[in-house]
């Protein structure tokens, strides 16, 4: 189970260029539990888009995002809606956004910020990873998180350690840098790239308070035993 | 005259890297760095190069500065977290100490203690920011210091490394928050490096060519394979070949850096040896490359 909280309205907003046509696609798994996914995340994001000028393609709720291939069976039906849009908007946690970055040719932008993922190991088999830092930055990254992909976590490009393409760490290991750098070129999006951050707060993800914790799984024993 | 008024004047300048000491024994670091004083301008101390365990860098940085020598503080991500990173950014200042370069770190399992936390808690352009913050009186949460700092702030780039994009990216972030020079890897291509140097001059910010000897043909190999940037041409790698002595390969090793630094001085601003353990060529490189 990873928890994630909604986005700031005007940081999403922000991600996106005037007149952008979005679809959007909402997480039925965990997500859903925390309110950052399912038909809530429909009923919330759906007029804040229109409204802000961005025509909706198409919307839907599949279950569990971090499972790539059911993410990239699933969408076949949408691909049409998918394809009219310049951005999909996921309302998922980090690894749902990744998962469905790997199977689109387009920009996949979060909603939601990850923030635990407590005592359970999540469900997905494939690659992707979230370390719950709990301020998402796959806008900025081309849907892969440099939290997981690059050991040392770097938020501005590569560290002088990688070369033609692997990390320093270990022969065979991709760059993780050098693996953005790769999605965001071919998106034409390299001007992220050239953004500042500045340091992220670390009290909002891997240390958050117990207190910030505890509620939405409560909310899913519930929900199990149901 | 300090570093920042020689490249301010487009003075060409030489740095070259000191090592702390593994252990409390100082004297032979003091050593090198007083027979190289009338050579080098500024010395680069290292902050736990390849992650392998020794004395702080800014220790020995002040002891430099006592002595009347430039040292400039390296400064990893690796091992603080930020706010152990202004702490010792301050009292770095507060010793003497004036010039600083901004580092990502290796990993620690590159090192001789594998089993150590990475922290890596600011990266290598959030790190040049925070000291441009310290450098306007205010640390990185925005509180007000009581006396601030006045940094001449490096970084770094590995103009051989493959592909360059991301790095170019990376490096004019680095400029655009303060980075007001660079070192680089080791060149031994300045064909490349030529190459690379047209790519960035429009950043204007002085750029100092890295400068390692080799010590062999072996040596040559295992920098090719094993360090990301590095590109020995097959070339110079056999000119080490036909060197068979040991006096003979400090010979050709001399040459062949001074022939580099010849071919890359009109294109950067500086040179910054890292003499690893050769410090005793460094006078003679110099005098072959014309630059003493
Ligand atoms: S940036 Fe990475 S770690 Fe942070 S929430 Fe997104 S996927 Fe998770
Ligand atoms: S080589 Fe790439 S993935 Fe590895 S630590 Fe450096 S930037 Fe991160």
């Amino acid at each position: 189970m990873l928890v994630s909280e909604p986005k700031p309205t005007e940081e999403v907003l922000g991600y996106l260029r005037a007149g952008e046509r979005a679809f959007l696609l909402a997480c039925g798994g965990c997500a859903e539990v925390c309110g950052t996914g399912g038909e809530e995340a429909l009923k919330k994001w759906r007029p804040v888009l229109e409204e802000a000028g961005h025509p909706l393609t198409g919307a839907t709720v599949l279950p569990f995002l971090c499972n790539k291939a059911l993410v990239g069976l699933r969408l076949a039906r949408f691909r049409e809606q998918v394809e009219r849009a310049d951005v999909v908007l996921v309302a998922s946690c980090g690894v749902g956004v990744q998962a469905t970055a790997q199977v689109l040719d387009k920009p996949v932008y979060p909603t939601a910020n990850t923030i635990t993922m407590g005592g359970l190991q999540g469900v997905w088999a494939s690659e992707e990873r979230c370390g719950r830092c709990g301020d998402c930055l796959l806008y900025y990254t081309g849907g892969i998180c440099p939290h997981t992909v690059c050991p040392k976590g770097l938020l501005h490009g590569p560290c002088g350690g990688s070369q033609n393409g692997e990390c320093e760490l270990e022969p065979g290991r991709p760059c993780g840098w050098q693996r953005i750098y790769d999605r965001l070129k071919a998106l034409g999006r390299l001007d992220l790239l050239a953004r500042y951050r500045p340091p992220q707060d670390s009290q909002k993800g891997l240390d958050v308070p117990l207190a910030r914790r505890k509620a939405p799984f409560w909310a899913l024993e519930y929900l199990e035993e149901d | 005259m300090r570093l920042r008024e020689r490249l301010a004047k487009g003075e060409f300048v030489v740095t070259c890297e000191a090592a702390p000491p593994k252990g409390t024994d100082i004297e032979k670091a003091l050593e090198d760095v007083k027979k190289l004083a009338s050579h080098v301008h500024a010395f680069n101390v290292t902050d736990l190069q390849s992650s392998v365990l020794r004395m702080s860098s800014w220790a020995l940085c002040a002891l430099i500065a006592r002595e009347g020598y430039e040292p400039i503080l390296q400064m990893t991500c690796r091992d603080r977290n930020r706010l152990a990173l202004q702490a010792d950014l301050l009292g770095a200042w507060a010793l003497g100490i004036e010039n600083v370069l901004a580092l990502t770190g290796d990993y620690p399992t590159l090192g001789d203690h594998p089993g150590a936390r990475p922290v890596f808690d600011l990266d290598s352009v959030q790190l040049i920011a925070t000291i441009q913050a310290l450098n306007q009186g205010r640390d990185l949460a925005g509180n007000e210091l009581q006396g601030s700092t006045d940094f001449f702030v490096g970084a770094v780039v590995n103009p051989g490394v493959e592909p360059l994009g991301p790095h170019v990216l990376k490096m004019r972030l680095k400029a655009e928050r303060g980075a007001q020079f660079f070192q680089t890897q080791a060149v031994y291509d300045s064909e490349a490096f030529r190459k690379f140097i047209r790519e960035v001059e429009d950043l204007e910010v002085p750029i100092l060519a890295g400068v390692i000897p080799l010590k062999s043909a072996k040596m040559a190999r295992f920098m090719n394979e094993h360090i990301a940037g590095i590109r020995v041409p097959e070339e110079v790698i056999q000119e080490m070949e036909r060197a068979k002595t040991k006096e003979e390969r400090k010979k050709r090793s001399v040459e062949i850096c001074a022939r580099i630094i010849r071919e890359v001085k009109p294109y950067c601003q500086g040179i910054h040896l890292m003499p690893m353990g050769w410090e005793g060529l460094v006078p003679e490189i110099l005098e072959l490359s014309g630059l003493t």
